[in-house]
């Protein structure tokens, strides 16, 4: 395994990029350690799987160089970077069999066929396909053959590191529990560096170490799923992550508080921002409680989603999400108190941070 | 995907109808009829039962241009689909070279039969024609019109020239529809030429190499207008198809009767060669099972 | 109202739809629930008139329409795979049923603006769908299908080719924008949680049967069979398959208190189910049950953890408030909140189910 350098990669599809709106990814700069889980978080068009083709050389980026080790790899093909990659919907051959689809790569670099039948034979168990070994691999359902393509790609012990392109795609919702643990817990056991792209923040919560959340090119925040939820560093993060995502409502400073319609928020601190930024503050709806006492609000409804219940309300003219427990009974004169951890200042969109 | 159900489809297909009528079934009932009487088409018929039959199957001269036939098709066969894959795997997939090459590929195709025949007459001779004088000037003795096996090159070399386009478009098709994260998974897996191409590129183009297999076979072995322009079955009886002899004995000899027994013969030929090439082949194909996810 | 009765599909001596029997109102919207190839797509495609049934009728508003096709019939029908006139612009792609229904221009110009308007489509009318992204090309089908005015509209995992966020946002428009229609709206998915965030009534499928059918909050909450309970459960459902004896549950030498609400149950053989979100790290009530498990993997989401344990060779998932990073294969005590146990007869029909 080894740990990957982004060296201040950029990326246009086009030949000759004018301004920052023609670059697919705009400047990414950083450094990814051996062994870690990190996935590529955010929506369509993001630059997310621009990104990742840079790192497994199926693209030579515009500007910028890519480092395994710290081994300069940008002018190196795919096959001798020695990356794996899972993509979006099964890629496996037809005509093989399961064992022969498993075994092909390591055919193909020439190992011996003793090695070859130990590999296969142990990853068969950890993808628990070893009952269908002698099958022809057409005939499987999706999630059978993502294994297998994931299989391909873990089989081989030169592998630098795993990419995976949305590979849950076409898997099912309870396909997707029992293959997101397995992958979890291969990772836990290899300890491969592995880079997952996916627009489904579930997926990419749950399975990173690092999360690294993209908008328009751009990285917008990295950071452990903790800190993307609690602290996020931009509006875009908070609304991405979380379903519903953070309520951001625009206020006014004053003082040591914000004014948010006619209601006063405190601050800790006066924060230091300029009077003509734009000031809007954030607050998740898992960090508000709905009860009797607090800021007045209306509720427009309230959806029943099993476990939870989302309740939309209406604060000074803003719309605001909260969730409460399955078994609470929602307040006819309902009020909300936000969790002073949870409230969260942004300027211009960026998070101000709180001075000691 | 199942149709809708709708009756009034069939008015669609009642022009077609007509002219199938017209041009095969009414004409091949009369084929039947002759082929069971005796006549010299003067409309005076004497029942002759299964004797044309008999005279048929047992005569040296069908059984020497059927196998002519069936060589001539086998040849065939080997030659353009292994060329037609080869052609269409080095076309380019994206950019201005597509068109160009579709147009160029189509060209052969266009040509009426009998030009065929005739641009390759007169390019094989060795007086005026480009090929004949070439070769005659290096010194290699080459004339369709008395050595059997030139003529048989010549009549190969043609139908190569002129059909091997058909089965390099068809191919080309099958090749385009495969996604790219196929070949990117190759370059992963270290995959070399020859693997990308029996693992990926040929089992998706399978269903297509069936269809052209299976057109370049009838085709061949129905082969009439080009070599009866070049060579005119000679020298001698050499390129002497059982087509062509279907037409020396049907028109120059006005064996009406052998002549529509050996059409019918011919025509059932056909008919159970092509058949069980169909069979075995989607049979295979049926075996594929489970749908394409993705 | 679109009626079913005894409808069923056979292919190749093969049931794909068991025989049904469905109604669903005026102005509802009913949502297919169950994973690929449980027959969605097919007993939909009966419903438009798009396949016909090998036994059984399809009624709508009283009359048989079952061999009517599917041109004939007032239906719009929008896909997973954005579907859409890859030469026409949006405006005419909008404006395309109108033009087939030979409406006038006027009426073609209102329409199509007020259905642009409300898919926020209006600065992209002179685009065609080449130009546009995944959700706009997906806004440009539903408006299509709204302008039609159907009055039964079909959807197949709409959404399903969509970023995550953006199937937030236009599965929180869509019920509005048909509502005024006063169309049957029928969507089906193989997500639960969309279910349950579109409200209305769900059917759950499982392998060409509808195992249940009725308001989506009462199918979740009180499954009338295991199947039912397992096609909507999303992270997965724990069970566990215990031997009642009075006021306990027998489970391999354990003992589990019985929750007030299945005391009256026969004693016996049953199996008992429960939600992620019912086991906890923390004992929350008294109806609370001690268990012993081993973590497996633990995955975190920010705000929620889902614990993977093993108890006694059962697999389960727990859903924890917070963050609890467990160390793999250690001991840890987990409390199930009997409250909410589901109890299901050794032949999957349910027994009791809290309410």
């Amino acid at each position: 395994m080894a740990s990957i350098t982004l060296d201040q990669i950029r990326h246009a599809y086009n030949p000759n990029p004018v301004s920052d709106a023609d670059y697919a990814l705009r400047e990414v700069d950083h450094e990814w350690v051996d062994g870690g889980a990190y996935a590529l978080l955010g929506p369509s068009g993001c630059g997310k799987t621009t990104l990742l083709n840079i790192i497994s050389g199926l693209l030579h980026p515009s500007h910028g160089r890519i480092l395994f080790d710290g081994n300069d790899v940008t002018e190196l093909s795919t096959q001798a970077r020695n990356i794996a990659q899972v993509f979006q919907f099964p890629v496996i051959y037809d005509t093989m069999t399961v064992y022969d689809n498993l075994a092909f790569p390591l055919r193909n670099r020439k190992v011996p066929e003793a090695e070859v039948d130990r590999r296969v034979r142990e990853m068969l168990d950890i993808i628990d396909l070893a009952d269908w070994s002698k099958r022809k691999a057409r005939g499987l359902t999706a999630d059978q053959k993502q294994k297998i393509s994931l299989g391909r790609g873990l089989v081989r012990n030169d592998v630098n590191a795993i990419l995976f392109d949305e590979p849950l795609t076409v898997i099912d919702p309870h396909m997707k529990w029992v293959l997101r643990s397995q992958l979890k817990r291969l990772h836990k056991k290899f300890g491969f560096t592995m880079v997952y792209v996916t627009h489904d923040q579930t997926e990419a919560l749950t399975f990173a170490d690092k999360v690294v959340v993209m908008f328009e090119g751009q990285i917008v925040q990295i950071g452990t799923p903790a800190e993307l939820f609690e602290k996020p560093r931009h509006t875009f993060v908070g609304y991405f992550i979380g379903s519903p995502g953070m309520n951001i409502m625009p206020v006014r400073l004053e003082g040591n508080a914000v004014l948010l319609g006619q209601e006063r928020l405190d601050l800790v601190a006066a924060p230091s921002v300029n009077p003509a930024d734009r000031l809007q503050v954030g607050i998740r709806p898992e960090f508000i409680r709905l009860g009797q006492s607090g800021l007045p609000v209306t509720v427009t409804r309230v959806e029943d989603i099993g476990r939870r219940k989302i309740v939309r309300a209406e604060l000074q003219g803003q719309p605001i999400a909260a969730v409460v427990n399955e078994d609470t009974e929602i307040p006819t004169d309902a009020h909300v108190s936000f969790d002073p951890a949870g409230l969260n200042l942004y300027a211009n969109s960026w998070r101000v941070e709180e001075r000691a | 995907m199942n149709k809708t159900y709708n009756n009034k489809a069939w008015f669609f297909v009642l022009p077609v109808l007509l002219l199938v009528a017209f041009s095969a079934a009414i004409p091949l009932m009369t084929v039947v009829n002759y082929s069971v009487q005796d006549t010299f088409g003067n409309n005076e018929f004497f029942w002759a039962g299964t004797d044309w039959f008999d005279e048929i199957l047992h005569s040296d001269r069908f059984w020497d241009a059927l196998g002519r036939n069936l060589f001539f098709s086998f040849i065939i066969l080997a030659i353009e689909i292994p060329l037609g894959i080869f052609i269409a795997l080095n076309m380019p997939k994206k950019g201005i070279g597509v068109p160009v090459c579709l147009v160029l590929m189509a060209l052969p195709l266009l040509i009426p039969w009998n030009v065929v025949g005739t641009i390759w007459q007169v390019f094989g001779r060795v007086d005026i024609g480009l090929l004949g004088r070439t070769l005659a000037s290096l010194g290699i003795d080459y004339n369709y019109v008395r050595d059997p096996i030139d003529a048989w090159i010549t009549v190969i070399v043609m139908d190569v020239w002129h059909w091997t386009s058909l089965v390099v478009l068809l191919c080309y098709a099958g090749l385009v529809s495969i996604p790219d994260a196929y070949y990117q998974a190759a370059k992963i897996d270290g995959a070399s030429r020859w693997a990308v191409f029996r693992y990926i590129q040929l089992p998706k183009m399978k269903r297509v190499l069936l269809i052209a297999v299976l057109l370049r076979f009838m085709d061949s072995f129905m082969i009439y207008t080009e070599p009866f322009v070049v060579t005119g079955g000679g020298p001698g009886n050499s390129t002497t198809f059982l087509s062509i002899d279907l037409v020396k004995m049907a028109v120059g000899q006005f064996d009406l009767g052998p002549a529509a027994a050996m059409s019918i013969v011919y025509f059932l030929i056909i008919l159970l060669l092509s058949w069980v090439f169909y069979t075995v082949m989607t049979s295979s194909d049926a075996e594929e099972g489970g749908r394409d996810d993705g | 109202m679109l009626e079913l009765r005894n409808v069923a599909k056979m292919v190749a001596g093969e049931y794909h739809i068991h025989p049904t029997n469905l109604a669903f109102e005026r102005g509802s919207l009913n949502v297919l629930l169950g994973p690929t190839l449980s027959g969605k797509t097919s007993l939909m495609r009966l419903m438009a008139g798009l396949d016909q049934p090998t036994a059984g009728s399809v009624h709508f508003d009283g009359s048989d329409v079952t061999g009517v096709p599917v041109q004939k019939r007032n239906v719009a029908m929008v896909y997973q795979q954005f579907i859409n006139y890859p030469l026409l612009t949006v405006y005419e792609n909008i404006a395309s049923p109108m033009r087939i229904a030979g409406k006038g221009k006027s009426d073609i110009e209102r329409e199509v603006r007020k259905a642009a308007e409300l898919l926020r489509l209006t600065p992209y009318l002179d685009r065609t769908p080449l130009h546009l992204s995944g959700g706009q090309q997906q806004r440009t089908a539903l408006a299509r299908a709204l302008v039609k005015n159907a009055s039964l509209v079909l959807m197949d995992e709409p959404l399903a080719n969509l970023d995550y966020k953006l199937r937030e946002e236009l599965r929180e428009e869509l019920p509005k924008i048909f509502a005024q229609s006063g169309a049957i709206f029928v969507y089906a998915t193989t997500e639960p949680s969309e279910a349950l965030l579109l409200g209305g009534n769900t059917a759950t499928l499982s392998e060409g049967r509808v195992t249940q059918f009725g308001p989506t909050t009462q199918v979740y909450r009180q499954p009338s069979d295991l199947t039912t309970a397992k096609t909507f459960a999303d992270p997965p459902l724990n069970f566990m398959e215990v031997e009642k004896a009075g006021a306990s549950f027998q489970h391999h030498g354990h003992v589990l208190p019985v929750p007030a609400h299945l005391l009256n149950v026969d004693d016996g053989p049953i199996t008992i189910a429960f939600h992620p979100h019912h086991l906890g790290l923390a004992e929350q009530t008294t109806a609370a049950a001690r268990l012993q498990a081993r973590t497996q993997i633990s995955e975190i989401t920010g705000s929620e953890s889902f614990v993977h344990l093993d108890y006694g060779g059962l697999k389960w998932v727990m859903l924890a408030p917070g963050i609890h990073d467990l160390e793999p294969d250690s001991d840890v005590d987990v409390f199930l909140d009997t409250r909410h146990l589901m109890a299901f007869g050794r032949d999957g029909r349910a027994i009791a189910v809290a309410v």
